[in-house]
């Protein structure tokens, strides 16, 4: 039996992405529906009522919610293909520790960065810049988070690299000129098909979040 | 060779009695020492050098940080006993995510009750609370426990919050048993069992601790 797999997602969430990657490591086909977060569809609705948050992957029919949970879901019942996460439980801790590092950091220091002005976003810089040099210290000499291969960690990650642009332009400053390994990193993930058909072109990225800030009234 | 655990902890932290839960339902012998979160042990800067929380498990010397990540390391090593998560898959995404609706919502908003002084802001969170507290108590259902027939991840996510449930009602003017009887009764059930009545910390001296906490924040 094909496993029947949709994707709800929205095209800029770095979230969204990583289910994309995950599916596409493991060489899965899938049907992709894209969600209006203005107009959520009735079913993304009735798949995630707590939450009511994309990505949700229905697999058979049944849902699976919160992106980490979701990719981890993917590498446990896929487990023949591409493994995501170290068999080594201390090594799948870690894993674990970092992505959720990744969740707890960047995404709200990234919007800091677009959202706000002066101090504020000053701040915001400085931090995000701070945890990014933390990630980059434990990527070390390693070519990817999880060692040789492409692992959970570098999921959890790396689609926030197409939001970098954004950061950038309206924090302005350079990430490369801070952390360049971790920019190297992205790169060399970049080079994987499974990461660059997943993740979104960062000018359109850009280009979303100048509307965004239309939209919020921000200068 | 034996293992050698040592964990980290705060007596009040619902964290640290979540790792608790989780040895004593392995039946693993460990060293707890007890951290001072105004004073900070070089071993813990030491071992979460990242976050300087706690809990923190140390194995054999290697630490693991986070109360579910080291939950379901526990789980992992010593998977020969009481197993917390399920085999299926998609019975595990399904644990993983009510333990992490556990860890987004309820301390957050618990803190507003406990430590807010706006009254708008407390009225908010006492509603949120609630709500979250009915979402649970509806995923529930009629089983004895969010792991179906037996104790499980859900349930050590928890089962801990309920120690501070007291005070919660204390400073919040409600009663959680009125709210939720069911999930009051879930409670109950769970303390019948060894590893959660010898984790869980007494509920009069969380709302002592608290009301201490209160009076050097100047809102008691």
């Amino acid at each position: 039996m094909a496993d029947d797999i949709i994707l709800l997602d929205f095209w800029p969430s770095m979230f969204g992405m990583r289910v994309k990657i995950a599916l596409a490591e493991k060489d899965l086909k899938y049907e992709y529906r894209e969600e209006d977060l203005r107009n959520k569809s009735p079913l993304l609705l009735e798949m995630n009522p707590v939450h009511k948050k994309i990505p949700v992957l229905i697999h058979h029919g049944k849902p699976i919610c919160e992106s980490q949970i979701i990719v981890e879901y993917i590498d446990e019942v896929w487990k023949d293909k591409s493994p995501l996460l170290p068999s080594d439980p201390y090594e799948r801790a870690q894993a674990r520790f970092w992505a959720d590092y990744v969740d707890k950091k960047i995404f709200e220091l990234g919007r800091k960065i677009w959202t706000t002005k002066g101090e504020d976003q000053e701040a915001a810089k400085k931090e995000l810049i701070g945890c990014l040099k933390i990630l980059e210290g434990e990527l070390g000499e390693k070519p990817f988070f999880s060692g040789e291969n492409f692992g959970f960690v570098d999921v959890s990650l790396v689609t926030f690299s197409c939001w970098f642009y954004a950061y950038e332009r309206f924090g302005n400053f350079s990430i490369e000129a801070e952390c360049p390994k971790l920019i190297a990193w992205t790169k060399r993930c970049m080079q994987k098909e499974s990461v660059s058909s997943s993740l979104a072109d960062p000018f359109k990225i850009c280009g979303f979040v100048v509307l965004l800030r239309k939209k919020f009234g921000i200068e | 060779m034996a293992d050698e655990i040592v964990l980290l902890s705060a007596w009040p932290s619902m964290f640290g009695m979540r790792v608790r839960v989780a040895l004593a339902e392995k039946g693993l012998k460990y060293e707890y020492r007890e951290e001072d979160l105004q004073n900070k042990s070089p071993l813990l800067l030491n071992m979460n050098p990242v976050h300087k929380k706690i809990p923190v498990l140390i194995h054999n010397g290697k630490p693991i940080s986070e109360s579910m990540i080291i939950v379901e390391y526990i789980d992992g090593v010593w998977n020969h006993k009481s197993p917390l998560l399920p085999t299926d898959p998609y019975q595990r995404a399904q644990a993983r995510f009510w333990a992490d609706y556990v860890d987004k919502k309820l301390f957050d908003i618990g803190k507003k009750i406990i430590w807010s002084t706006k009254g708008e802001e407390h009225e908010t969170g006492k509603k949120e609370f609630i709500e979250c507290l009915k979402l649970l108590e509806r995923e529930l259902g009629d089983n004895p426990y969010f792991g179906g027939e037996n104790f499980g991840f859900v349930d050590v996510s928890l089962v801990t919050f309920s120690c501070w449930f007291h005070t919660y009602e204390s400073y919040g003017n409600f009663s959680i048993e009125t709210e939720c009887p069911k999930l009051i009764a879930w409670t109950k059930r769970c303390l019948e069992k060894e590893s959660v009545s010898s984790s869980l910390a007494d509920p009069r001296k969380i709302h002592d601790f608290a009301s201490g906490v209160r009076k050097r924040l100047g809102i008691e």
